[in-house]
């Protein structure tokens, strides 16, 4: 039986229909999740795709986490659920807590649209479990706002937990440590800024992101214990 | 009893801040010498039912910390004040 991904959708979402065409590529069913729902409906696994949520008026994701589909999505992370943020969705899952720290605009003032090498630093992750330690793997970013920021206890605690996923090899948007990717203490939550379902196809000039997107069809709700 | 707020949102200090260090630079060419310090932030504005002052300015900024700024990168200033049709007196 093939792993059912769910695939949020706001207002202002765009890149939902990459991430099912990379889920159903690679064997699994893609499923839209319309953010005004309030269940995953039984989904295996959940992407919050890119685009500009609700506008991304005030701040990207600040009010798409008051989305009903958000509580739905951070009950089903509670009980060990996969869920992935990609780009805007990385935003969303930090204004809604359910990962750390935040994404201010490129220190290079300049939306960024270009491939980028990320270093595999920790598998230990529902993104990454699959992938090679160290692997480099060329993805690309499209962002404004993608340079990762904490504070200082809570980067320590990233280090200290293993819990920076990914790590840009040539530093892009001025991220914090390199910061590509991060996950939560659980690691069945993974945020990244760069989009690995943009390279899943030789078309598209990579096909890196294919490891990333099996890992998370390769991963299994945890059960809470 | 109606109060004006307005909230003065600035990103915090070390935090990326484009548009003001755009503007920040532009200004020596438009003859503004010796401007340093330019920072662009938001200004939000609403007028808000309240028992009081006080309690005014505690939903204000209760709003503030959960929805209208980001802690991790942004501070905000609270200013209340009595709406002008705001009293029964």
């Amino acid at each position: 039986m093939s792993t059912t991904v769910g695939v949020v959708v706001f207002p202002g979402t765009n890149c939902e229909m990459d991430a099912v065409t990379a889920v159903e590529r690679l064997g699994g069913e893609g499923r839209l999740l319309w953010h005004a729902d309030d269940d995953v409906a039984g989904v295996d696994a959940v992407i919050v795709p890119g685009g500009f949520a609700h506008g991304d008026y005030l701040r990207p994701g600040a009010i798409a986490r008051f989305s009903p589909m958000m509580g739905a999505i951070a009950r089903f992370a509670a009980d060990g659920g996969p869920v992935v943020g990609i780009c805007n969705g990385f935003q969303v899952l930090t204004e809604a807590g359910l990962l750390p720290g935040a994404l201010q605009k490129n220190s290079g003032l300049k939306f960024l649209c270009q491939p980028t090498v990320l270093r595999v630093d920790s598998i230990d992750s529902v993104l990454t479990r699959r992938a090679v330690f160290g692997a480099e793997l060329s993805v690309p970013i499209n962002h404004f706002e993608g340079n990762y920021t904490c504070d200082v206890e809570t980067l320590a605690r990233l280090r200290d937990d293993d819990r920076i996923v990914l790590r840009y090899v040539d530093n892009p948007n001025g991220s914090v440590d390199d910061i590509a990717g991060v996950c939560n203490e659980e690691r069945n939550v993974v945020g990244l800024m760069p989009h690995p379902e943009r390279a899943c196809d030789e078309l598209l000039g990579s096909i890196d992101g294919e490891v990333l997107i099996s890992s998370l069809l390769g991963s299994s709700p945890v059960v809470a214990a | 009893m109606r109060y004006d707020v307005l909230v003065d949102v600035q990103l915090r200090g070390g935090i990326a801040d484009p548009a003001g260090a755009t503007i920040e630079r532009a200004l020596p060419a438009l003859g503004y010498d010796g401007v340093v310090g330019v920072t662009v932030g938001k200004t939000v504005r609403f007028t808000i039912e309240a028992a009081d002052e006080v309690e005014a300015t505690s939903r204000s900024e209760d709003l503030c910390a959960s929805f209208l700024t980001n802690p991790v990168i942004e501070d905000a200033t609270v200013t209340v004040t009595l709406a002008d049709d705001g009293s029964d007196t």
